[in-house]
């Protein structure tokens, strides 16, 4: 299968199958879509002879070689740890309902985050490289166990011999001088949230008594940007309905920031601030607009910055049977809530239906979990003739059952965002990589 | 060629590549955790090749 698609002025061939990338002229791509009669006979026979020297040559309409059809491994290697169901925001657009996930404000009590971290250790057999991440509502609430999650999931890591990756995303309210400073020595990852411009961010995320959030994080993720060096983080914002003009929030935070993420809102259709299919035309000029402008800034090292979904490493990007198997939500990652329950993902924290069991006696229902390891690239109808489905695997697990009740049937409106974004990363790539060809 | 030029060719369909090790980071967790972003992810394996490299 080949994608054929436009973007900012240029014409692309991209191999499915391959991943393989091929930058055209106008000519060959309108002879490719079988639109000849603007061209001699002469050029259209000269264009479909290049196009089957690469189809000879396995480059074009590669065929699928390997057919991963097996299931998910089990073995555990990420827990997101709700080390707090409280936040001191109230953006209006949660999915964990400002914080609590349909239950009670809590924090973690230490014996549950140092059974998770047990039980994360005790269920990785071979792995060596093990993820935690420190989620929440907001992880900062609740520091202090925190830190002494992390000194004890490090001394057990050591004594089993592997390698705990941490992250905390944080909405920043509390991130003091002396609370940077340590995220910055313990984290592998930070993920600091704002949304944009202070009117967009102050709407979406106000505090829990109505002000703005925007003049009190500012100066703070600044703060910890200063001290960060080289090592990852992220300013990581959300877009809604109400700024679909986002490509202008994304470039006001690249002009602070240097590694930015923004998402769109996944929300029920009833929701005042969810996406719309009539938004999609918009959402692409944005996101091909962005993609312009974030070429032209990345030639001068003062306006350089990086742009997660833009960010796609076509060479050393993960093999294919990851690609099939896609996101590890009840198999290989899990969530873990304050009172000790484990699901699936953040995403179904709280939901009684999906709850794999809890950190205590160390049990999962192996029947729920084999519900997520059957599925993937290849049980999904919709991404059978799909050409990004070797970059998104199929989607977000959560979000096929919230929109659809099947995991197996992906949310269509993230479908489309998917395929747009990563039509501008190849259009980024192109534009980086594209050398003098004889 | 005339009318294309190669941009990349990582050839994804070749098996000598596809090891499934498990050592790489969950997609969801990787940065967003919205949007399974699989492509946007690097292998685990090339990641520490690079870094021995550039050491």
């Amino acid at each position: 299968m080949v994608h054929s698609f436009k973007n900012n002025g240029y014409y692309y061939l991209y191999d499915v199958e391959s991943g393989n990338l091929f930058n055209v002229d106008k000519a060959c791509f309108d002879v490719f879509n079988g639109e000849e009669s603007n061209y001699s006979q002469k050029e259209v026979d000269e264009i479909k002879a290049e196009i089957n020297e690469l189809t000879q040559n396995g480059l074009l309409n590669a065929k699928n070689e390997n057919n991963f059809s097996g299931e998910k491994s089990l073995t555990i290697k990420s827990v997101c740890l709700h080390i707090s169901h409280d936040c001191n925001l109230r953006c209006k657009y949660c999915f964990a309902d400002e914080g609590a996930y349909h239950g009670k404000r809590e924090n973690m009590p230490f014996n549950v985050a140092l059974k998770a971290i047990d039980f994360l250790i005790e269920n990785s057999k071979n792995l060596k490289n093990l993820e935690v991440d420190f989620f929440g509502g907001e992880p900062l609430i609740n520091f202090d166990v925190l830190k002494k999650t992390v000194e004890y999931a490090k001394e057990k890591a050591d004594l089993a011999g592997k390698n705990i990756k941490f992250t905390t995303t944080t909405n920043g309210i509390l991130l003091s001088k002396e609370v940077s400073d340590y995220l910055n020595q313990t984290m592998d990852n930070v993920v600091l949230s704002l949304d944009g411009r202070k009117k967009v961010h102050d709407y979406a995320r106000p505090t829990a008594n109505g002000k703005g959030s925007f003049d009190i994080i500012l100066d703070k993720f600044k703060y910890f940007r200063s001290i960060r060096g080289n090592n990852s983080y992220f300013i990581r914002g959300t877009f809604t309905h109400d700024n679909t003009d986002f490509c202008e929030d994304v470039l006001f935070m690249a002009d602070n920031f240097d590694q930015v993420s923004v998402e769109p809102v996944v929300l029920p259709d009833s929701h005042k601030m969810a996406l719309k299919n009539e938004d999609l035309p918009v959402l692409f000029e944005q996101y091909e607009k962005l993609a312009k402008k974030y070429v032209d800034r990345r030639k001068n090292k003062e306006s350089w910055f990086s742009f997660f979904h833009y960010n796609v490493d076509l060479l050393n990007g993960p093999c294919l049977k990851k690609r099939v198997m896609g996101c590890g939500a009840g198999c290989s990652y899990i969530a873990v809530t304050p009172d000790g329950k484990i699901y699936p993902c953040h995403q179904f924290a709280g939901e009684k239906d999906y709850c794999l069991g809890n950190v205590f006696n160390g049990v999962l229902d192996n029947r729920l979990r084999q519900l997520f390891s059957k599925s993937n690239m290849f049980t999904k109808d919709a991404c059978a003739n799909c050409w990004a489905r070797y970059h998104c695997s199929g989607g977000c697990s959560a979000n096929a059952l919230h929109f659809n009740g099947d995991i197996d049937k992906p949310y269509e409106l993230a479908c489309q965002l998917i395929k747009k974004r990563l039509e501008c990363a190849l259009f980024v790539y192109d534009r980086e990589h594209n050398l003098p060809q004889n | 060629m005339k009318h294309i030029k190669t941009v990349v060719t990582p050839k994804l369909n070749n098996s000598a590549q596809n090891t499934g090790c498990g050592e790489c980071r969950s997609s969801c967790q990787s940065a967003c955790k919205t949007s399974c972003t699989v492509g946007n992810q690097v292998c685990e394996q090339k990641t520490e090749v690079l870094i021995k490299t550039h050491k």
